[in-house]
């Protein structure tokens, strides 16, 4: 018999080019793993539904929602979340945009639309404004009205950023 | 919220999977995208005492060109199915339907096999999968079977697999006709209130399906009947919700759901040039 039945398993990950390892219920959401495990906060728990997306990070480069995944099924993989964007003091290209278009008032939802936004323009780097608006539509923000966080995908796809080519 | 507790095993073949399920019985339940499983376990609405993950059988991750059909293997996620070309080219409306499934996370995660094992007679693929008369494999102790897609589904969130069986394969006849997608919804990502699916067959028969009208997913088959016998869209349209037996939620009467299916199967089967 080659599989294993026990109360804890090991999982074993890469975030933010970083190795972690714990021993977790099998139960245990990938979100609240690397809240609470991993210990980076960043990442968003904002539904009990799968609704609103604050809580996406990528999996192996695309985007998933954390709390709709199992730490175990994770066991191995390449994870980014938010801390993981900038490059040092300079943030990525899609957070500039979003500080330069004022795509956020609370920013509670940020950290998930920004990691959805950047997961979007590596499928599809030049969306139009309806691509963006549904391949957005799995996070949700009660403040902004997404007006300007459409500008800000659009804002980074077109390389306007000050971080990918615009204008200092 | 978290789900109830589990022991958890990590199938590494479709042989082991079916023999944890042989094992484990009704205690038991496979997790593959878990985009259905782990919500309603999270409300504990579904509490096994076992979890399956075959979420890394990466061969029965496929889609394959076999001329008159494509097979997709059962743990392909949606997100495949959506960008692939051979889907476009052979099977067009199933890539249209799944690129309507949630939003871009869910599609990065769910898998043609959980949105057909699941029985969910909300979900929009399998009624993409009766519209061109797909047919299932599944594979259990005692070897593999094919199923028709209409003998599929059994009841609500039930089907015919048995609870030591592993789908493994979907096989949809190709066909270069026309097709339609009808897909209604008040909300970005929601699941439909109602849709309508609709293909001209290789035969040149029409398959028509409904989401959302029944507590299974259900062949519009008055429709069908009505279109073999030389109605047009609009009067065929006009029967698409007999034989249907749709509930009553927050977003819809049974008259209102009953009109919908009406409207957009019209709309569907117009659109498939009918
Ligand atoms: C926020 C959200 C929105 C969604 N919106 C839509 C939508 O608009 N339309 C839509 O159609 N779907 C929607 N879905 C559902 C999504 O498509 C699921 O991915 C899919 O229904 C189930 O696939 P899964 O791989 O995640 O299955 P899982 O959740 O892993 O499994 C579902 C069930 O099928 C069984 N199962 C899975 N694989 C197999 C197999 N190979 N053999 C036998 N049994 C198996 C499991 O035991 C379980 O009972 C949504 C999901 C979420 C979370
Ligand atoms: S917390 Fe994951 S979708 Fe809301
Ligand atoms: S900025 Fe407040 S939820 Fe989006």
């Amino acid at each position: 018999m080659h599989w294993r039945m026990k109360a804890v398993e090991r999982v074993s990950v890469t975030i933010n080019g970083a190795e972690y390892s714990h021993e977790v219920e099998p139960r245990t959401l990938l979100v609240n793993y690397i809240r609470e495990q991993a210990g980076l906060t960043g990442t968003n728990i904002g539904c009990d539904t799968s609704s609103c997306g604050a809580c996406t990070v990528h999996l192996n480069g695309e985007s998933v929602k954390s709390c709709t995944l199992l730490a175990v099924q994770a066991d191995g993989e390449d994870i980014l979340t938010i801390e993981g964007l900038a490059d040092g003091e300079r943030l990525h290209p899609m957070q500039e945009s979003f500080r330069e278009c004022h795509a956020l008032q609370c920013g509670y939802c940020t950290p998930g639309m920004v990691m959805a936004a950047v997961s979007l323009l590596k499928e599809n780097p030049s969306p139009s404004e309806r691509e963006v608006r549904l391949g957005l539509e799995g996070n949700l923000c009660r403040c902004t009205g997404y007006h300007n966080i459409v500008k800000a995908v659009l804002h980074c796809a077109a390389g306007a950023s000050a971080t990918n080519g615009g204008a200092q | 919220m978290i789900p109830a507790a589990f022991d958890y095993i990590r199938a590494t073949s479709a042989d082991e999977a079916i023999a944890a399920l042989a094992e484990h019985g009704d205690d038991a339940k496979l997790l593959a995208g878990g985009h259905s499983l782990l919500p309603l376990m999270r409300f504990r609405l579904a509490r096994p005492a076992v979890v399956v993950d075959i979420g890394r059988l990466n061969d029965l991750k496929y889609i394959r060109d076999e001329g008159d059909h494509v097979a997709i293997g059962a743990l392909t996620r949606h997100r495949d199915v959506e960008t692939s070309e051979v889907v476009a080219a052979k099977v067009g409306l199933l890539g249209e339907v799944t690129s309507h499934v949630g939003d871009p996370q869910v599609r990065h995660r769910g898998t043609i096999g959980g949105a057909v094992a699941h029985g969910d007679p909300a979900s929009d693929i399998p009624s993409a999968l009766i519209a061109l008369g797909a047919v299932l494999v599944a594979a259990g102790p005692s070897g593999s079977r094919e199923i028709s897609v209409d003998d599929f589904f059994a009841g609500f969130l039930e089907t015919a697999l048995s609870p030591e069986e592993v789908l493994t394969e979907v096989r949809i006849p190709a066909t270069d006709g026309a097709w339609g997608f009808e897909k209604f919804n008040r909300r970005a990502q929601d699941w439909a209130i109602v849709g309508c699916s609709a293909a001209v067959r290789a035969d040149a028969g029409v398959g028509v399906a409904l989401v959302n009208m029944h507590p299974t997913p259900i062949r519009a088959g008055a429709t069908e009947a009505a279109l073999a016998g030389g109605a047009g869209a609009a009067q065929a349209a006009e029967v698409a919700a007999e034989g249907c037996d749709p509930t009553e939620d927050l977003n819809a009467s049974v008259e209102y759901r009953q009109h919908l299916a009406r409207v957009l199967t019209r709309r569907a089967l117009e659109a498939a040039g009918l």
